[in-house]
């Protein structure tokens, strides 16, 4: 296990060195003069001169790649053009919204889809099933911003002035303040270092930090504005999910060790929830995984529809504002995280399926 | 004058591959339904000027008695007969929103079939080389696919797009290159369980050269996989040039895109839902089709799979 966890670390080298000369060749691709891409069309000869010199773009290309390799080893992104700031610290300030809206629309699906897989394979080609299964198909065919604005609608406007309305943007209502657990519990924390971005990573992500706090009131404001982006963001891997658990659990209830352990007077859920359902579990493990990408996807689209300050809706303000590093920056990021997600989905077959040995 | 032998009693014809598979998937509920939606879209896309009633750009203001998103007038719904019909409403620009939805067929189309093509023929060149070949050259090949799909594709055509600049052209560019190492991956699996198999060493032995190899004989097997993947590729190609127009880097106003029109008219949502609602609709329906011809598809080429 530990050999074999080193070896895929080893082996994500190679594929981690790729996306830093990918995302690096990317900024170099921006086509024009990227002084003034940077600075803006007005600028002169001798403020871009010393620009060049500044960003190191006189040297060869392949020392460039080095100098961007070894800043973004150290955790520098670069300066965000529009807010002249470091680029981690902008992400490390906006990661704890989406990796909360992501979280719980990856709960909604996945404590919603696999039931409704098992309930679809059960009662195969029942009115359930074909009712699923059609859903499921116009889920994955949805365009999440679409299903977002529609959510909107519903809940704010025609539902308004009953009990099932939500507010259809932000992270809380005006007025609300969440104050980070750490000042609530009145710790003495210096505005810098490692400690302080742990604390205020966690702090930043309100249902968590209110949790912590036991506020309840600004837990309540903060899950009904998650509900409907988190509502949006879910349909897609919902859909997916549902689908693969009713064909894995198909192809394991047909297994022989089924019907025998029916024939041994076992209880119908006891066979299809401790026999059946965690044979069935590896696809619907490895489905939930790949979801990680289609959710940091789908997070650019849902936040920008819900003025929620993630990331994703950083990136599209970056897109707008050609902010070129931040967009580099959050590229980096993302692919990152999507690699050692996906490791650690390849580690957890362990766990899932006994039978497999990482060696 | 001569005579042809008389037929036997018994049909004895070999019947081909594709005919089993095309008679399969005739029997294929999703695949019966998909077809249909997407014969009926190819129909609207290809008549699309007889079919709406409107020009899509046309400006309707000082022509028509229209307001400025307008909800929609459909005259057997008690809209009254002296208003013109629009079945759809009207858009911010004073515009049909109906004609530009039907005009959209045929840009989401040619989008999901341009980028499919083109990654497809990347990806298969790639992906033969990289199998038939093997070695250092396919190590090269396949990394390179790795690194491309370690990106959540959206967020890499973003990020393209952001750099080579918005427009449509850019937007099937990025999404064809995104797509393309799936491809490559299913070529490569497919010719490197073929190339060692009898029937192509039996060609190798008879001293066929390479490019006849890959093309006559490996290439044709490898196909039920990909055409399979292409179709389901059309359909996320589609989903994924839609959200880059709604982000406004794809398609660029006026154009009847749909991603676009709801882009352009999403904050309307609360006041002119129609605008967000038929657009969305269209792209929901296009992509089902192809999502649900490709899962039929699927089970007519492999019956292994058929539950």
């Amino acid at each position: 296990m530990l050999q074999y966890t080193i070896r895929r670390l080893l082996l994500s080298i190679p594929v981690l060195f790729g996306i830093l000369l990918v995302t690096f060749m990317l900024a170099r691709a921006i086509p024009g003069d990227p002084c003034k891409a940077m600075l803006g069309e007005k600028a002169t000869p001798e403020v871009c001169e010393r620009f060049y010199e500044e960003h190191g773009l006189n040297d060869p290309l392949p020392t460039q790649f080095a100098v961007y390799m070894g800043k973004v080893l150290r955790g520098d992104l670069g300066q965000s053009i529009r807010f002249s700031r470091p680029v981690a610290i902008i992400i490390l300030e906006r990661l704890p919204t989406t990796v909360e809206l992501s979280l719980a629309a990856l709960t909604l699906a996945v404590a919603i889809g696999i039931p409704l897989g098992i309930v679809s394979a059960v009662y195969r080609n029942s009115p359930v099933d074909v009712g699923t299964m059609v859903l499921a198909n116009a889920g994955v065919s949805m365009p999440v911003y679409w299903l977002g604005l529609i959510l909107a609608y519903t809940f704010a406007l025609l539902l308004k002035d009953t009990p099932f309305w939500l507010p259809p943007a932000g992270r809380l209502s005006a007025g609300v303040v969440a104050h980070p657990f750490y000042e609530v519990f009145g710790w003495d924390v210096p505005q810098e270092g490692a400690r302080y971005f742990l604390l205020e990573f966690i702090a930043n992500m309100y249902v968590v930090n209110s949790i912590i706090t036991r506020d309840w009131a600004v837990l309540k404001d903060a899950l009904q504005h998650l509900a409907l982006p988190a509502l949006a963001l879910s349909t897609i891997p919902l859909s997916i999910i549902a689908r693969m658990t009713r064909s894995s659990m198909l192809e394991v209830l047909r297994q022989d060790y089924i019907r025998a352990a029916r024939a041994k007077g076992l209880r119908r859920h006891v066979v299809i929830l401790k026999h059946a359902l965690r044979n069935a579990l590896l696809p619907i493990v490895t489905i939930i995984g790949l979801q990680v990408g289609l959710l940091f996807s789908g997070a650019v689209l849902t936040e920008t529809i819900f003025s929620f300050a993630g990331v994703g809706r950083m990136l599209f303000e970056a897109i707008t504002a050609r902010d070129y590093p931040v967009i580099q920056g959050f590229t980096v990021v993302i692919a990152l995280i999507y690699v050692g997600v996906n490791l650690l989905v390849d580690l957890s077959y362990v766990f899932v399926d006994p039978r497999i040995r990482l060696d | 004058m001569t005579t042809t032998p008389s037929a036997p009693e018994t049909d004895i014809r070999p019947v081909s591959l594709w005919r089993i598979t095309w008679r399969r998937l005739l029997r294929q509920r999703s695949a019966q339904v998909g077809g249909a939606i997407l014969l009926a879209l190819v129909f609207i896309a290809v008549f699309a000027p007889v079919l709406a009633p409107y020009d899509p750009l046309e400006v309707l203001i000082g022509k028509e008695d229209v307001r400025k998103r307008e909800a929609p007038c459909i005259h057997l719904l008690g809209c009254p007969p002296e208003k013109p019909q629009h079945i759809m409403g009207i858009d911010g620009n004073f515009r049909d929103v109906f004609s530009r939805v039907l005009y959209g067929t045929r840009v989401s189309l040619f989008v999901g079939f341009t980028t499919v093509t083109f990654a497809i023929v990347a990806g298969t060149l790639l992906g033969a080389i990289s199998g038939y070949a093997g070695g250092w050259v396919d190590n090269v090949i396949m990394r390179l696919m790795d690194v491309l799909m370690a990106f959540p594709s959206l967020l890499l055509a973003i990020a393209i797009v952001a750099v080579l600049g918005r427009g449509l052209q850019n937007a099937l560019l990025a999404i064809a290159i995104v797509s393309t190492p799936v491809y490559a991956r299913v070529v490569r699996a497919s010719v490197l369980s073929l190339k060692e198999r009898e029937f192509v060493q039996a060609s190798r032995a008879l001293g066929a050269s390479h490019a006849h190899i890959l093309l006559r004989r490996i290439l044709p097997n490898a196909l039920p996989p990909l055409i399979v993947q292409g179709t389901l590729g059309v359909a996320s190609a589609i989903l994924d040039a839609a959200a880059l127009s709604f982000l406004g880097l794809g398609a660029q106003p006026p154009t009847p895109e749909w991603g676009t029109m709801l882009g352009t008219e999403r904050n309307q949502v609360f006041t002119a839902p129609h605008l967000v609602f038929f657009p969305g609709l269209a792209i929901m329906i296009t992509v089902l089709a192809f999502n649900l011809l490709g899962d039929g598809l699927r089970d007519a080429l492999d019956p292994r799979l058929k539950s």
